[in-house]
């Protein structure tokens, strides 16, 4: 199930980027490239885990939903504190002039 | 068990390959012929964002489900000899395919941003001294 949320979070974020483009103001390249090298990464596994030992290629448990929940919040709490630090709009920069 | 350790290991020298390349290429000129290229630490860049970024996703769930710790030695897997192989084992297939795998995906990347920018110079859709930089990232 994580397979499918950080997929379906690689889309998303790769259709917003494209969007976006030509800027990249928001890093959402960076965001979409991480969520397809995850994505990849555990395709792999699965297929190669699916191929040797059998049994379901997807597992739909609550666990591994949750799972998927947190690895997408995860990336995206990264995500944010790389943009907060990198501040593109310099909206933290105005804030802290301000006080 | 530790199969993220093969492809973090690859994003370690491929970021270390990147920032050589990137003084290098501040030093020297990017234009050949009056055209500038994509250049080799932005394709390199790509490639390491695929790789580390897989390797922390995967080692959150190497995380939760308790495979690696926080405290030495860190792999669970270590604490037990008879798992130990079958770890190494683990490695060396699951984590090479996929290292092996990003890599030729990345490669298919790199050769079409690449024909792109060529084609698009041909064409005139951008000038021949502004590059291809192949999209905002």
């Amino acid at each position: 199930m994580w397979l499918i949320l950080t997929a379906l979070a690689a889309i998303v974020t790769t259709i917003v980027w494209y969007v976006k483009s030509p800027g990249d103001r928001y890093k959402l390249g960076i965001l979409s490239l991480a969520f397809w090298g995850a994505t990849i990464m555990w395709l792999v596994d699965h297929i190669m885990a699916y191929a040797i030992e059998g049994g379901e290629f997807f597992e739909t448990s609550l666990d591994a939903t949750m799972l998927g929940v947190s690895v997408v919040i995860f990336a995206l709490l990264i995500w944010l504190v790389v943009l907060l630090i990198s501040d593109p709009k310099n909206v933290l920069k105005t804030i802290l002039k301000k006080s | 068990m530790a199969c993220f350790v093969v492809p973090g290991g690859e994003a370690v020298v491929a970021t270390v390959i990147q920032k050589i390349i990137e003084k290098s290429e501040k030093k020297s000129s990017l234009t050949d012929s009056g055209v500038k290229r994509l250049t080799w630490s932005r394709r390199l860049s790509w490639l390491n964002i695929m790789l580390w970024g897989g390797t922390i996703l995967l080692a959150f769930e190497h995380l939760w489900h308790g495979e690696i710790s926080f405290v030495p030695p860190f792999l669970t897997a270590m604490q037990t000899p008879d798992e130990i192989p079958v770890m190494l084992h683990e490695m060396a297939t699951f984590g090479t395919a996929m290292a092996v795998t990003i890599t030729v995906i990345w490669c298919i990347i790199i050769a079409i941003a690449e024909i792109k920018a060529r084609h698009a110079i041909k064409t005139g859709t951008i000038s021949r001294v502004k590059s291809a930089e192949g999209g905002a990232v």
